[in-house]
């Protein structure tokens, strides 16, 4: 009972902290001077108009080549965890899905996995981009699994695919450093005409290889927890 | 009274999404019910940080066709907590699968989800 007292006056503190943040709260009007820069120049500097892909891949693009060193430790840390247990747990055989489910999901999927590379390789001119692309490529997978319960992936090439793209991720951003201001930065190519698909330097090429990256490592985690992998 | 804006909105769901994930965290037992009420956090604090961004009457900022060049200083919301949100979600979404992970792994051994079992390692 005491426990329970605890835990509902710390709810209690934490509620009132946050009250105070949302009273003294009120909507801006205007954007802050670093944001006014990158909407100001960012579509000049970079030539990108997405302006969310330019902060991501391009103004704070170590932070993205952080987070994809996240996501693949992550995957490497369930790889590891469930690679090797996995056979020991014993599902059981998956009941097939019905015909009809079947067929439908061999036609979707490769559907699917086109609107993934669509979603992808347009993050710099549309809502988009490399993590959604390869969110959208690995639940096309989780599909796959769900409807065939029988089908593999090939591991080798999936790793194979996975660590070429986040080295050339690594080589892309160091071409950065030779040919234009800095690491990552994406100048080390013509900008292009401004909306164009192959414009904004290598924008579009590192959210390509962010894609391929996060849609092969996250099918293969999916894979991981279906158990009998 | 006057109309209470968008985000103030936002940002007080997001603030009481997290308390609600923060008591599933707490009082439950079951570990599955633990990584929801984080993902409940997560999920609110994603919302929050979008919530201060935003800029009154602001859209996506994408500047194209819609989105005059010159006039866009004063009709998009703020990029960058958009983006910091963007890699939120994908550092969220690795914790969670992690947690999942484990989650497995001692039922595998343990036969059990709940976390009352595990005290083996408590301190």
């Amino acid at each position: 009972m005491a426990k329970r007292l605890l835990i509902i006056l710390t709810l209690f503190l934490l509620a009132l902290m946050f009250w105070d943040v949302v009273a003294s709260y009120s909507e801006k009007q205007q954007l802050a001077p670093v944001a006014a820069h990158y909407v100001g120049q960012g579509p000049d500097e970079l030539g990108a108009p997405n302006l969310v892909t330019a902060v991501v891949v391009a103004y704070r693009g170590l932070d993205t080549l952080g987070e994809v060193t996240v996501l693949f430790l992550a995957a490497l840390a369930v790889g590891l965890l469930l690679g090797t247990g996995a056979s020991e747990r014993n599902t059981g055989p998956a009941n097939p899905a019905s015909e009809i489910v079947e067929t439908a999901v061999e036609y979707l999927f490769p559907i699917a996995l086109l609107f993934g590379v669509y979603i992808f390789i347009n993050g710099h001119l549309s809502p988009g981009g490399g993590f959604q692309g390869g969110a959208v490529i690995a639940s096309a997978s989780l599909l796959l699994f769900l409807a065939l319960p029988g089908v593999r992936l090939r591991h080798a090439l999936l790793s194979a695919i996975e660590s070429l793209s986040g080295f050339s991720y690594v080589l892309v951003g160091l071409l950065g450093l030779v040919l234009a201001g800095g690491f990552l930065d994406n100048r080390a190519l013509p900008l292009g005409d401004y909306g164009a698909l192959f414009s904004a330097g290598t924008i579009p090429i590192i959210y390509t290889l962010i894609g391929l990256k996060v849609g092969a490592e996250l099918s293969v985690v999916v894979e991981r927890f279906r158990g009998n992998a | 009274m006057t109309e209470l804006p968008l985000s103030t909105i936002t940002l007080s769901t997001g603030f009481g999404l997290m308390l609600i994930g923060m008591w599933g965290m707490l009082v439950r037992k079951n570990i599955i019910r633990m990584i929801v009420g984080f993902s409940l956090i997560d999920t609110g604090i994603h919302m929050i940080m979008v919530s201060l961004g935003y800029i009154r009457g602001g859209t996506a900022p994408i500047i194209d066709g819609s989105v005059d060049r010159a006039t866009a200083l004063t009709r998009v919301v703020d990029p960058i907590p958009s983006a910091l949100v963007l890699t939120a979600i994908v550092i969220g979404l690795g914790i969670t699968a992690v947690m999942l992970a484990y989650a497995v792994q001692i039922h595998t051994h343990k036969e059990t989800l709940s976390i009352e079992d595990c005290s083996d390692s408590k301190w």
